[in-house]
């Protein structure tokens, strides 16, 4: 689950068309207002998708795809005219004129480009804690973008309309880098969040974008799959200020056969978070069946302990039924219960439940004295009492990102 | 060899099937095996279509020879005295039927304009109006740049690609695929010809009737692992796919048999043949044998040595899939 709940696509979902997880309805006019005094012209009405097949109706004329292609980073020329891309682990070999299987990069005579740079199909403005980030500027809002895309398919996926598609199936807003820093900014977002399909695939705008929140004090965190190699996770999400990552499962099995990837470089790719000191919380998406056992969170917690720490805030979160697993149930809260008490018991120190609203396991608690330091309901933060980076009651230092 | 209108089809076919035998035993192709009865119960008719003056002197086909090899190779497909009668019996009025191509390598390695403007005209000598054929392929401007006109409106044959229209919104799937289908496909046909190429792939192995099913979906770049096995019989099972594809015409009048999909003209060979049949998984496996032999002929290894050979192939004739035979003894192959 990449940044919580399904994303409605285009740009003009800021505006409080969305749901109630908005806390900051805008009308179109003070939006689109906005965006021209950062000097873009979006184009809403390219937003329209076509409703119908008949060929009498014919839909919207193509857009430009030239301001959306930048050549890649991350890739290798190979002979003939085929690349090898080095984003991630697929290692994807590109013909002339082929995509790669992420469906947004593609090789031109043997220059590899992306498609997707300035190309947004989503974005609202979220509370951080639906990434869910719990140990990172609580209370605060996150600008949350995402282009068409994904290096996995998740058989879960409640972005699949945009993860699984290519990109010029879906309508999308031309937003340099500059504009989105810019609406974060003016509408008082501390923080862009890189999310809902999987930032991995629009490395260099997540780089660009980024590198434009910094100069104007604006943070970045991304919400991703992690599955990504070693040089480009360095250099990519090393502008980041925070980082959530979906770890999917504790099986390889599981990531073959559900994902359609692969778990060793999602768990190398946390070690090197960690190498890093990047701020990094786990989702851990419980799917009732499939990776759901007792001794699967045994081994993930004590993984994660060896391997990460104690301190590394661990999110179990319910599952609803999506995409091509509409068969299973919605995870029983007892199931999301007995994960936590198995982490619990393994010395993790931040575990959380996830996706039940109301639930005292979304709360953070000292894990000396275990008083309540955040008390959350849902995605709001209604209390935060942390001081000075730690328990105010016994002085425990407590990690995370607590003030901007 | 022409069709002359004074033989009977009988006469005419006896003549291809002992053409067949020769060729075989001369060695002109070796990896084939050409059935020297007719065509029996539980086999699958293939017929190639050859022509060596194709082009005439230049570089472009000739619109004449094409509409004679299509001829040719429908009436030794599905039976008929004259050039009409075949179509007749595959497509019936007032029946919208399009026609799938295959525009991925440009002009230099698509389906050819002659090939459809002449499947085009038996179409509508059959009966069907030119507005109820369509002309598609996944990008309408790919379409342009392969030399086909858009075309939208109006009483002609239409053409445009599934970028005007969008995809299904609802997923189908089967086995391993989940897909949208093209909104082409689902709503302005009640059956298609498969057009595609006969390519090399540097994925799958081969490229021709199953692998063209490709851009009638969504999420292609999603099925190229493990060399798109199970993928492509996956996606050919898809309930429009399987039901509305009613006849493969593979133009190989231009081939490839190395560096494919995309079009590079150091690997292009003048086949000159056009390649029929209604059971795809046997035409690939035809193509695939034509393609071997190019490559040994070029000294190049087989896709197998090249670690890409064609497992589709097997899959889509395994007995989950049933999309057709990939079996030489099952396989009647006519040359005409």
């Amino acid at each position: 689950m990449s940044g919580g709940r399904k994303a409605a696509a285009g740009v003009n979902s800021v505006l409080g068309g969305a749901r109630s997880a908005l806390s900051s309805p805008l009308d179109r006019r003070s939006f689109l207002r906005c965006a021209l005094v950062s000097g873009a012209a979006l184009s809403i009405g390219d937003l329209a998708r076509s409703q119908t097949a008949m060929p009498s109706w014919i839909g919207p004329p193509k857009q430009d795809e030239s301001r959306f292609t930048v050549e890649a980073k991350f890739y290798q020329k190979l002979q003939t005219k085929k690349i090898k891309c080095k984003l991630c682990p697929r290692e994807c070999t590109v013909g002339d004129r082929e995509r790669g299987y992420c469906g947004v990069r593609e090789n031109h005579g043997g220059t590899y480009y992306t498609l997707v740079h300035s190309r947004v199909c989503t974005a609202h403005i979220d509370p951080i804690e639906k990434k869910p980030l719990f140990h990172y500027l609580p209370g605060t809002l996150a600008f949350s973008l995402a282009t068409a895309g994904c290096n996995v398919n998740c058989k879960f996926c409640q972005n699949w309309d945009i993860s699984q598609v290519r990109p010029e199936q879906v309508p999308a807003d031309y937003a340099p880098p500059k504009l989105i820093a810019d609406l974060a900014k003016q509408h008082g977002c501390p923080t862009i969040a890189y999310t809902y399909s999987e930032p991995v695939i629009f490395s260099e705008y997540l780089m660009d974008t980024a590198d434009a929140g910094h100069e104007t004090g604006i943070r970045s965190v991304v919400v991703s799959n992690g599955y990504m190699q070693e040089e480009a996770l360095k250099t990519a999400y090393g502008k980041m200020d925070a980082v959530k990552i979906d770890l999917k499962a504790f099986s390889e099995s599981y990531y073959k056969d559900v994902v359609v990837g692969e778990l060793k470089p999602v768990l190398e790719a946390l070690v090197t978070l960690r190498t890093m000191g990047k701020w990094t919380e786990i989702v851990y998406l419980v799917v009732p069946t499939l990776n759901d056992s007792d001794s699967e969170f045994s081994n993930l917690a004590r993984w994660i302990k060896t391997n990460l720490g104690l301190d590394v805030p661990l999110h179990f979160s319910q599952f609803h039924p999506e995409y091509l697993l509409k068969n299973l149930p919605i995870t029983p809260v007892p199931t999301l219960e007995r994960a936590k008490a198995i982490a619990d018991a393994e010395g993790l120190h931040y575990v959380y439940i996830g996706n039940v609203p109301g639930h005292p396991a979304e709360n953070t608690y000292c894990p000396k004295c275990r008083r309540m330091l955040v008390e959350r309901v849902g995605l709001t933060a209604k209390q935060i009492l942390i001081r000075k980076g730690g328990c105010p009651f016994c002085g425990q230092p407590i990690p995370g990102i607590w003030h901007a | 060899m022409y069709w002359h209108g004074d033989t009977s089809r009988r006469d005419f076919l006896k003549s291809c099937l002992t053409g067949a035998a020769i060729l075989r035993a001369s060695g002109r192709l070796p990896l084939l095996e050409a059935t020297e009865a007719g065509t029996a119960a539980g086999t699958s008719r293939v017929v190639i279509a050859r022509d060596a003056m194709l082009r005439g002197r230049g570089a472009g086909l000739d619109s004449a020879r094409v509409q004679n090899m299509l001829d040719h190779s429908m009436q030794a497909l599905l039976d008929g005295d004259h050039p009409i009668e075949p179509w007749k019996r595959l497509v019936h009025p007032p029946e919208k039927v399009g026609l799938k191509v295959n525009v991925l390598g440009g002009r230099g390695l698509s389906s050819n304009l002659q090939l459809v403007e002449a499947i085009c005209e038996r179409l509508q000598e059959a009966g069907i109006r030119a507005s109820d054929i369509v002309i598609w392929d996944r990008d309408s401007d790919e379409l342009g740049h392969a030399g086909f006109h858009i075309s939208t409106t109006g009483n002609r044959v239409q053409c445009f690609g599934t970028d005007r229209v969008g995809y299904e919104e609802e997923l189908v799937s089967h086995g391993n695929v989940a897909s949208r289908l093209s909104r082409i496909l689902t709503r302005s046909c009640d059956l298609f010809i498969n057009v595609p190429v006969l390519k090399d792939h540097d994925g799958a192995g081969i490229t021709a009737a199953l692998k063209n099913m490709y851009g009638a979906i969504h999420n292609p770049n999603k099925y190229h692992l493990n060399a798109c096995n199970p993928y492509i019989a996956d996606v050919n099972m898809l309930p429009m796919i399987r039901t509305k594809m009613c006849l493969t015409i593979c133009d190989a009048t231009t081939a490839a048999y190395e560096g494919g999909p995309g079009y590079k003209p150091q690997y292009e060979w003048r086949y000159n043949a056009l390649i029929v049949s209604q059971d795809p998984v046997a035409l690939d496996y035809i193509g695939w044998q034509i393609i071997e032999h190019k490559r040994a002929e070029k000294g190049l290894p087989t896709l197998e040595a090249n670690r890409r050979a064609p497992r589709y192939i097997a899959t889509a004739a395994d007995a989950q899939h049933r999309l057709g035979t990939d079996d030489p003894k099952r396989i009647a192959l006519l040359e005409v």
